[in-house]
């Protein structure tokens, strides 16, 4: 069969038990493979039969595991598309799916367009004339709305920027097509004009992709891990807190009885707050148990809350915790400075936290909870306010678009020396085709009509 | 007027020029009874615009007519009085050979070719009328009442249709130099049902050799190398004459302006769309008015006469305004007029009227080929004469027709483009038109299709026989390379590397690998012995190849999904009014051109991917009906 490989998220979006990314093609079940690790050693999804669960997780390129994951196999024709499908039943929560099917992409599979897997179905002969009609409807409205929603964002005061990248890109494409096609009249190619322009548009490349970021916390939430030793006031926090904002979803109490969690809005962003039960280090082994699902709330998180208790002072199972706590992004809470007894300096706090953002306050009579708030907001947006204080929203398919310009554009930049212009022409062509998939529009004749109005062509 | 019986042809062409010569030829050369019929015997194989052949884009066409076994290589090899390399250290997809022709023996060596061919006939005469009978072509008829009885035709009529000169204030009917234009035809395509739209042109002055003054010039010699078009012919001998560069200035600006009221671009006195690659001197001026001089390049014209061309002043200011903007410019102070510019304004079809084999949608049997369909260029005529040529006797003997795709040839991009594109001004083929030109390089057009061509019919023993030769030398050299390998151990290649300024080897490598290299070429391997050939062709290839490997890979994965939906076909009897869901747009678009593969549909301005999602679900419901 002639189509090639593609996954997407196949379970709707927002909360839920599991979710699940689904992929379709005739390589998928090895491609899917590379990013998983069975439980079992010989259990590789290349040797699974058909209507199969596998256990085990999806690794990233650095072999880092993203989630505990159970697989189904389906081979072809027996499947909804009749092509081989994998599905990965991730745990629940837009995260987990969108971590997974992006290591999915990576492995060479495109992006589901909206209702593919059914018009594949189809196509391959799993759904009759009428089913498919009413999916030729819904393809329809997808994809109009899709563009509608493209166009809305290009109109918007946001176009500006993917305007100024596009027509940078055209730039730099008419000006190594013209110097290729028309040497006598254009001469060499002016290398350190292309580059500025190369660079000028990485760079808005990447702002837009920092930006997608921040629009994705506002879509998706984030995570964040509190933790401290007993009585420190991780649940008083976690009251306060939910007291002050709106809680978003009532009180989901935790699969387990070792991380408490709830959601809640801070400025805006949508946020799981999760209470860990402890991290240190013990022989008892249900609670050894509790400390490693501890420990893995922690490495998901986008953020820890390390409480301290101004009355104890640091005491060595601080010490013990905070070491344990395996997050770059840490905020330290000294807790309880309502009392008389301080007995935590700020050398002490320095000495130990170094760079680390470190508030003192105190839960329980509401001090410094706003400043907690603001940092939580500037540590997670990364504290840029881009564009005037817009948020552009880019969506994963526009996301990879741009991480597919931005390859070609670093692959011209290192090679720009070394290799002949018409190669070059390919890279660059390559980042505005990518940028094309965005826009929608047709780019080749674009370039074609740039070289004439700017350069001065003629025999 | 008594209209006689005059007799019958397989294939009659119409029109003598480049494409006429080509399709003429390859139709005869394919055993078909041919009549070519042109205006003038002068007009066979005429120039009248720049004397050049090739140069990006358009060396790869040449090349291409050449190795399918066409004659326009053969011909400018035979007729040329120079040859340079163009985009040199480029790359290789954009290295390009160009050749400035001599008019008068380019015209010559055509004639000759054309009139010693089997089977071929050589007529002149004006066609006034073609004859159809139920949508298929029966006959022609000459304006001097002559009936050529014919199963298929191949209309190459250039800008001869409703041909008329324009210089200044002074217009009338004509064809490119002065030649007789066209009249009837036209009219009788229109009645045909065909829509024609009308095009502009121009050319600059002429000048005689004598009166100028290239001390103040800058001389452009060719290339001293063994530069040739034709994979066959044999090395050219022949002393190179020079091309000179000079510039215009803002005396010649200000000359341009103060007449402009005068100049028919701008009075509204041509009507036609013009190129915008090839635009009259006056709108340079006027478009470019930051610019305060441009180039203009002094090319000879022949061996034989002391015509010059100017290349970069075509124009149709009045006569008096050319030789003031003339004598305004370095070296041509006291220069005199042989021939005065003009801007031509002609008739042509619209392209998407065609098919990929360039036959009429609507008649059956009528080709068309060259500026007929839209575009410019020599070489992009010949390659369509080719084409047509080659269908036409394909069809006439009921054979398969023969299409290049996008990705085998630039014939089929151009083809391609004329069809989905929005041809709005005279076409003209660019290296930048290719989405896959790291494959269609001149230098490896050969090695692309004379296959094909010998699968034709139209390359000979002899072109065969020099081809395989070089197909089996070069594939044992490259392998040969790939299977000399060598260890970091090996004292020979580290101190080799050393002494190339080059890093060490890691692992066991090849001789091909090692090539990649910037720093290695093949003549250090020549110096070495480390390469059995010394063919300079195969030394190219070797190079190319493998210094471009990378590339070249990442365009053949680019090719098999182009291919994909290439392969996916539209039935010809589809009907778009019931595909449902499909936009207005894209209905009138697709019923317009009627595209052959949901690629070229995809291609076509209008038709969006989701329309192409419904096409495809259409298509498949219809199959398993």
């Amino acid at each position: 069969m002639l189509y090639d490989d593609i996954a997407a998220i196949a379970t709707p979006p927002g909360e839920g038990g599991i979710s699940i990314v689904r992929l379709s093609g005739y390589n998928v079940i090895s491609k899917a493979n590379k990013i998983f690790k069975a439980y079992k050693k010989e259990k590789e999804l290349t040797n699974q039969a058909a209507y199969t669960l596998t256990l085990g997780w999806i690794i990233d390129e650095e072999g880092n595991i993203l989630d505990e994951v159970l697989v189904t196999i389906m081979r072809s024709p027996h499947s909804y598309t009749g092509e081989d499908v994998v599905e990965i039943n991730c745990h629940g929560g837009s995260i987990p799916a969108r971590r997974c099917l992006e290591e999915v992409l990576k492995t060479g599979l495109r992006l589901a367009e909206p209702g593919e897997f059914t018009k594949r179905a189809f196509l391959n002969g799993r759904l009759d004339v009428s089913q498919a009609e009413a999916v030729i409807e819904i393809i329809r409205s997808k994809t109009d709305k899709g563009l509608k929603l493209a166009l809305n964002q290009l109109t918007g005061k946001n176009s500006l920027i993917f305007n100024r990248l596009e027509d940078d890109l055209i730039r730099v494409n008419a000006m190594v097509e013209a110097s290729l096609d028309f040497p006598d009249d254009v001469g060499d190619l002016d290398t350190a004009e292309a580059l500025g322009l190369i660079n000028n548009v990485l760079i808005n490349i990447d702002k837009l992709l920092l930006a997608g970021e921040r629009a994705n916390i506002y879509r998706e939430g984030i995570d964040i891990a509190i933790c401290g030793k007993p009585n420190v006031g991780k649940s008083s926090l976690l009251n306060a807190l939910l007291k002050k904002e709106k809680a978003i979803v009532t009180n989901i109490p935790g699969t387990t009885r070792d991380v408490i969690e709830d959601f809640i809005n801070i400025k805006g962003i949508p946020v799981r707050l999760r209470d860990t039960a402890g991290i240190r280090l013990t022989d008892d082994l249900v609670e050894r148990i509790g400390v490693e699902r501890s420990r893995q709330v922690i490495l998901d998180a986008e953020l820890v809350i390390f409480i301290l208790d101004v009355e104890t002072g640091i005491t060595v199972e601080d010490k013990e915790i905070f070491k344990a706590i395996d997050n770059n992004n840490v905020i330290v809470l000294v807790n309880k400075e309502d009392v008389e007894a301080k007995r935590i300096t700020d050398g002490e706090l320095t000495d130990l936290f170094g760079d680390t953002k470190i508030i003192r306050g105190s839960v329980k009579e509401d001090i410094g909870l706003e400043e907690l708030e603001k940092t939580i907001e500037d540590l997670v947006l990364s504290g840029d306010v881009l564009y005037d204080n817009e948020e552009i929203m880019i969506n994963l398919r526009q996301k990879n678009a741009l991480l597919k310009a931005k390859k070609y554009l670093t692959d011209t930049l290192v090679l720009i020396e070394d290799l002949p212009l018409d190669c070059i022409g390919v890279d660059v062509w390559g980042a505005l085709e990518a940028i094309g998939e965005i826009t929608g529009k047709s780019l080749k004749e674009e370039v074609i009509d740039r070289i004439f109005t700017e350069f001065c062509i003629g025999k | 007027m008594v209209i006689y019986e005059a007799g019958a042809y397989d294939v009659i062409v119409i029109g003598a020029g480049h494409a006429g010569c080509e399709a003429a030829l390859a139709a005869a050369r394919l055993g078909c009874n041919t009549l070519l019929i042109t205006l003038s015997m002068e007009g066979i194989a005429l120039m009248p615009c720049n004397p050049s052949i090739g140069g990006p884009a358009k060396a790869q066409l040449v090349r291409e007519i050449d190795a399918l076994g066409g004659e326009m290589g053969i011909n400018i090899d035979k007729a040329n009085l120079q040859v340079r390399t163009i985009n040199t250290g480029k790359g290789p997809a954009v290295q390009a050979i160009r050749a400035q022709a001599d008019k008068y023996e380019y015209h010559q060596v055509m004639l000759k070719t054309l009139l010693t061919e089997r089977n071929l006939h050589v007529l002149m005469a004006e066609v006034e009328e073609i004859e159809v009978s139920n949508y298929k072509v029966t006959s022609i008829i000459t304006k001097t009442g002559a009936r050529f009885l014919t199963k298929a035709i191949v209309v190459t009529s250039g800008t001869y249709l409703k041909g008329r000169i324009i210089v200044g204030d002074v217009a009338f009917d004509g064809g490119p130099g002065n030649q007789f234009p066209a009249v009837r035809l036209s009219d009788c395509l229109k009645e045909l049902g065909f829509t024609m739209g009308r095009f502009k042109t121009g050319t600059p002055p002429r000048i005689d050799r004598k009166s100028v003054d290239f001390s103040k010039m800058v001389e452009q010699p060719g290339d001293d190398m063994d530069l040739r078009f034709s994979y066959i012919t044999e090395p050219n001998q022949r002393e190179q004459l020079s091309c000179w560069l000079t510039h215009s200035n803002t005396k010649t600006h200000a000359l341009v302006m103060d007449n402009l009221d005068r100049a028919p671009m701008y009075t509204g006195a041509i009507t036609g769309k013009g190129p915008r690659y090839c635009p009259s001197f006056e709108d340079k001026v006027v478009r470019f008015s930051h610019k305060d001089s441009h180039q203009l390049f002094i090319e000879p014209e022949s061996r034989t006469t002391d015509e010059m061309y100017i290349q970069g002043l075509n124009t149709s200011l009045p006569e008096d305004v050319q030789i003031q903007v003339l004598h305004s410019i370095k070296g041509l102070e006291n220069v005199r007029i042989i021939r005065t510019g003009y801007a031509i304004e002609y008739d042509y079809i619209l392209p998407s009227q065609l098919k990929l084999t360039l036959e009429t949608k609507n008649i059956a049997g009528l080709f068309t080929a060259g500026q007929i369909n839209g575009t410019s260029g020599y070489e992009e005529a010949a390659a369509q004469g080719l084409i047509a040529g080659i269908n036409a006797a394909l069809q006439v003997q009921e054979k398969e027709p023969f299409v290049l795709k996008r990705n085998e040839a630039f014939i089929g991009v151009l083809i391609d483009d004329l069809l989905t594109g929005e041809i709005d001004e005279p076409y003209r083929l660019l290296t930048s038109r290719a989405e896959y030109r790291l494959l269609l390089r001149q230098d490896n057009a050969d090695l692309r299709l004379t296959e094909i061509g010998r699968k034709i019919g139209l390359v000979d023993d002899y072109r065969w026989q020099i081809f395989q030769q070089k197909k089996a030398e070069l594939e044992e050299e490259i392998d040969h390379l790939k299977k000399t390998t060598y260890t970091p151990a090996d004292n020979f290649m580290t101190d080799f590397l050393k002494q190339k300024d080059s890093a060490a080897l890691k692992d066991r490598t090849s001789l091909w690998d090692i090539l990649k290299r910037p720093e290695i070429t093949v003549n250090d391997y020549i110096n070495l012995g480390l390469i059995n050939t010394q063919t300079p062709s195969i030394l190219e290839q070797i190079q190319i190849q493998s210094k471009y490997e990378g590339y070249i890979n990442k365009q053949a994965d680019q090719v098999k999904k182009f291919l994909k939906m290439e392969n996916k076909k539209i039935p010809l009897n589809i009907k778009y009014e019931e595909v449902m869901s499909l936009s207005n747009e894209a209905t009138h678009k697709l019923n317009q051109v009627r595209p052959t593969s949901i690629g070229q549909a995809s291609r076509l301005f209008g038709v969006n991917p989701a329309d192409i999602n419904v096409l495809l679900i259409y298509l498949e419901k219809e199959k398993r009906k």
